[in-house]
């Protein structure tokens, strides 16, 4: 039995639901989870070696084949590949001696792009092993490519310190928050501590949830459901458990809002889940943070030891008889789709994060079958502070559908990316106006599985009745090109996409694949077509958000940038096809043939030999 | 919970009971509503889409979504067809399926429903061609994954049925394919007579029973004299055919 195997095992209690855990010890402890060690694993949990190879290959974090000791992993989102991150692969490569995807001979360095990892606002960015470094440059790369070569030891990369609590003993990264608007809910300063969890105590669970229901808060991860609603499900529920999941998973390209609430509002957000805790009756609490996010785990554990000891989780919480609540931290393994709230439930419970069925949704029954919230680090920082400003205030900001303020993690082609938390209905030229982009020509706003929108879309208003956002606001200039784009998060979406169903799995493959004929100019009218149909088909038969919202990008660009696809896009008049080569075609026969062609070459018959 | 639910499919009136499916109660009304991932005996897990239907307007898969008092239910419509079309022709695209020289011809159910959908464009989408290996490590059974369609049924029938856990998915994404519990087929615990390699489970031709290749004439397929679906149409009351 490998000592590793055994300990990672052992430090988990042979726990199936935590086989995750179990595995991203073993990942790191080994380098790889080969074939044997899946057979042992399997052994010493009483499970499958296909079980364990099927999470093995469902995370990106884990790897059957060997990884380096220093794992290099650069952030390949499309903020990043503009702002130049592969000229930064290039040094790494070229420093340390091995291609893109591959590990060193010595087993020391492997190097490999990941999609975002939440870093939009300073890229181009990597992690190494856990470490994050941001703002890479050729030479910055080189120099932690020949610091990694003399001693690979990550904690020496920190050449500089992150703003806030990103420069704490237990975060100590160079990551900066970039917090450019303070908003009157969240970012303001001098938010009285444990004020919302207080008051909810003295008051009744119903009238904790009400009290909710009346501010109109919506889900922030995106899909904008009513937390007073879902809180109200899971409630009325009859179970001996019932869970307060917090969703900090942040997939969607472009988005980072949650990383900062996680370093400057942890203990605002784990307020919230307490509250959430004590209004539907929950005793335990889950935070799923994604691997990217690792760095923080040190400090989120730190404020939950000290939460603990100042009372405010354990037993008789802030004094109140009886009500009991603890949280536990669970790492994602890589996985964008983990952040669907069912999936995400999956991978909780030790399986491959694929979304459930529904119904039943998970407010009936979630994470073990017991009634399960899940809301996003947002939403529950926003609870924790309508139950001490009260429904009344935080209705009174935004619009009539969309209550409150939203942070906008704001990326791209402008002067001051960044944190904005700004009231809902903000228009986005206002948006752009303030992070300073002066020649926006683009903007895609809810990430990838969000719109693109151009100019003549800029006077629309940020909230649900108009342009929904989970945070994610990716601006480009006039110099980008929309189709690149495009493809970028499609490529994205064939990457996360599960697979469970069809639609998404081979759907989203075709639609890059016309959207490339279409970049490469070759296209006609009908491609358009085909790629609406093609959307179409996608968004009604997939099972879950991923595949009902993957066209989007390609939907709305073609309504947003009618003038760059017919641009693209030509009629032949003799009745050919554009994409068709006859040369290229006739390629091959001319090799098998060893002659030319009758036809299309000038000199038939005569050999190519 | 036994009082009964109606609800309507494509205008039809259909009874069902608590708990059974849109699909379990249009079977039993003789409502064919195509399918390729569900098979009566296991558990549907909702994954091909093929039997996506309408419900008050909204698509949900009917080998999921519980039969609900006053739904109405489309089925047999011009747009579900276009969508399940597609979705049958994702299927072969993402594959290397050749029907004629294929084992599984005449019984195959995707090959079937093809038939049965009138897919008369065959490469509206692009072939992906895929590279599969060929398990070919057992001396009974054999493994064409060119043909797999991912659909999961072996997977549940060794689980639900033989008690075991012989596959499994593996992989995500385009990439999601069935795994065995072993380095190959031959160093699971399959046994030739497990459910999950008997004729019927596989809905393909993936995998194959060695010795008993093309065991019935042409002419005597399940699928040659008629089509996909007709068992439950015709042995039920029928009552869908109006
Ligand atoms: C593919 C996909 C990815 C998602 N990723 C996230 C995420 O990273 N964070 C998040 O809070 N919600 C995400 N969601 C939304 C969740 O499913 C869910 O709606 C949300 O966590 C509920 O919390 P809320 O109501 O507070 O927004 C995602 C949804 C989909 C379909
Ligand atoms: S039969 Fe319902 S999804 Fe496959």
């Amino acid at each position: 039995m490998n000592p590793v195997v055994y300990k990672a095992c052992r430090d988990f209690d042979y726990d199936g639901t935590r086989v995750l855990d179990i595995l991203r010890e073993v990942q790191s402890g080994l380098g790889c989870i080969s074939g044997e060690t899946m057979e042992m694993l399997a052994k010493e949990l009483s499970t499958h070696r296909v079980e364990i190879e099927g999470l093995v290959s469902f995370y990106s974090f884990f790897s059957e084949k060997p990884k380096g000791k220093i794992a290099i992993r650069l952030c390949d989102d499309i903020i990043d590949r503009f702002a130049g991150v592969s000229k930064v692969a290039k040094v790494f490569s070229d420093e340390l001696g091995i291609e893109m995807g591959k590990t060193s001979p010595d087993g020391i360095f492997s190097l490999e792009y990941t999609p975002c990892i939440g870093m939009s606002d300073q890229a181009p960015s990597a992690l190494i092993n856990q470490t994050v470094v941001t703002k890479l440059t050729p030479q910055s790369a080189r120099t932690i490519a020949r610091k990694l070569k003399k001693n690979p030891e990550t904690s020496e990369l920190l050449t500089r310190k992150g703003d806030g609590n990103n420069a704490c003993l237990q975060i100590n990264a160079m990551v900066k928050n970039n917090i450019r608007v303070r908003g009157e809910v969240l970012l303001c300063e001098g938010i009285p501590a444990e004020a919302g969890l207080k008051k909810a105590l003295k008051r009744k669970e119903d009238a904790v949830i009400q009290e909710i229901r009346a501010s109109g808060l919506r889900g922030r991860g995106g899909a904008g459901f009513s937390t007073g609603l879902k809180w109200d499900l899971a409630r009325r529920e009859t179970a001996r458990e019932r869970y307060v999941i917090c969703n900090a998973d942040e997939g969607e390209p472009g988005t980072f809002k949650d990383r900062v609430l996680l370093t400057e509002r942890t203990d605002l957000m784990f307020e919230g889940m307490t509250i959430a805790a004590r209004a539907i009756g929950s005793r335990k609490g889950i935070l799923y943070v994604r691997a990217e996010y690792t760095y923080l785990l040190p400090y989120l554990e730190h404020v939950l030891k000290k939460r603990r000891k100042r009372g405010l989780l354990g037993r008789n919480i802030a004094g109140k008889k009886g009500f009991a609540f603890d949280i536990r931290i669970q790492l994602g393994a890589g996985a964008y789709i983990c952040g669907e709230e069912s999936s995400l439930i999956s991978s909780c419970e030790g399986l491959r994060g694929e979304p459930k069925n529904r119904p039943p949704f998970p407010a009936e029954k979630g994470f073990l079958g017991y009634p399960t919230i899940v809301n996003n680090v947002e939403t529950f920082c926003c609870a924790a502070r309508i139950l001490d400003g009260g429904a009344p205030w935080f209705a009174g900001i935004g619009t009539d559908e969309s209550a409150g303020t939203k942070l906008l993690s704001v990326a791209g082609d402008c002067a001051r990316p960044g944190i904005y938390e700004v009231p809902f209905g903000i228009e986005v030229s206002e948006v752009l106006d303030m992070a300073g982009a002066d020649d926006p020509a683009i903007v895609q706003i809810g990430g990838a599985s969000g719109d693109m929108i151009g100019r003549t879309a800029f006077h629309k208003k940020i909230c649900y009745e108009d342009l929904p956002t989970g945070g994610s606001f990716m601006t480009f200039n006039s110099t980008r090109n929309v189709l690149g784009i495009v493809d970028y998060f499609l490529e994205f979406f064939i990457h996360e996409s599960c697979g469970y169903c069809t639609p998404c799995r081979v759907g989203n493959v075709f639609l890059r694949e016309r959207i490339q004929k279409i970049k490469s100019g070759l296209a006609e009218e009908a491609d358009l077509h085909y790629l609406i149909e093609l959307s179409n088909t996608i968004m009604m038969t997939s099972r879950c958000g991923l595949g009902h919202t993957s066209p989007r990008p390609v939907l709305s660009s073609i309504a947003h940038f009618p003038i760059v696809y017919a641009s693209l896009t030509r009629e032949l008049t003799d009745g050919r096809q554009a994409s068709f080569d006859i040369q290229k075609a006739l390629e091959e026969s001319r090799r098998i043939a060893k002659r030319q062609s009758m036809i299309y070459d000038p000199i038939y018959g005569e050999s190519t030999d | 919970m036994s009082k009964s639910i109606t609800f309507k499919i494509d205008g039809a009136t259909v009874t069902a009971r608590a708990g059974q499916t849109i699909m379990d109660a249009a079977d039993e009304t003789g409502i064919y509503i195509p399918r390729l991932c569900d098979v009566e005996g296991l558990e549907p897990q909702g994954s091909c889409r093929v039997c996506t239907v309408k419900v008050n307007g909204r698509p949900a898969a009917a080998c999921t979504q519980p039969a609900a008092q006053g739904i109405v239910v489309e089925n047999d419509t011009l747009e579900i067809l276009n969508y399940r079309r597609d979705l049958i022709r994702m299927l072969f695209q993402e594959g290397n399926h050749l029907c004629s020289i294929c084992e599984a011809s005449g019984r195959c159910e995707l090959q079937a429903m093809a038939y049965r959908l009138a897919i008369v464009e065959p490469a509206k989408y692009p072939y992906l061609q895929p590279v599969r290996p060929i398990d070919a490590s057992h001396p009974d059974i054999l493994l064409d994954k060119n043909r797999c369609i991912r659909c999961g049924r072996c997977i549940r029938a060794s689980r639900q049925i033989d008690g075991k856990n012989v596959f499994g998915y593996i992989g995500r994404g385009i990439n999601k394919r069935v795994g065995v519990d072993g380095k190959n087929l031959a160093d699971t615990n399959v046994d030739v007579n497990d459910r999950a390699v008997s004729p019927g489970t596989c809905p393909v031709g993936c995998i194959i029973r060695r010795g008993l290749g093309f065991y019935q004439p042409i002419g005597q397929r399940k699928y040659d004299n008629a089509p996909i679906g007709s068992e439950i149409e015709n042995t039920r009351s029928g009552r869908g055919k109006q």
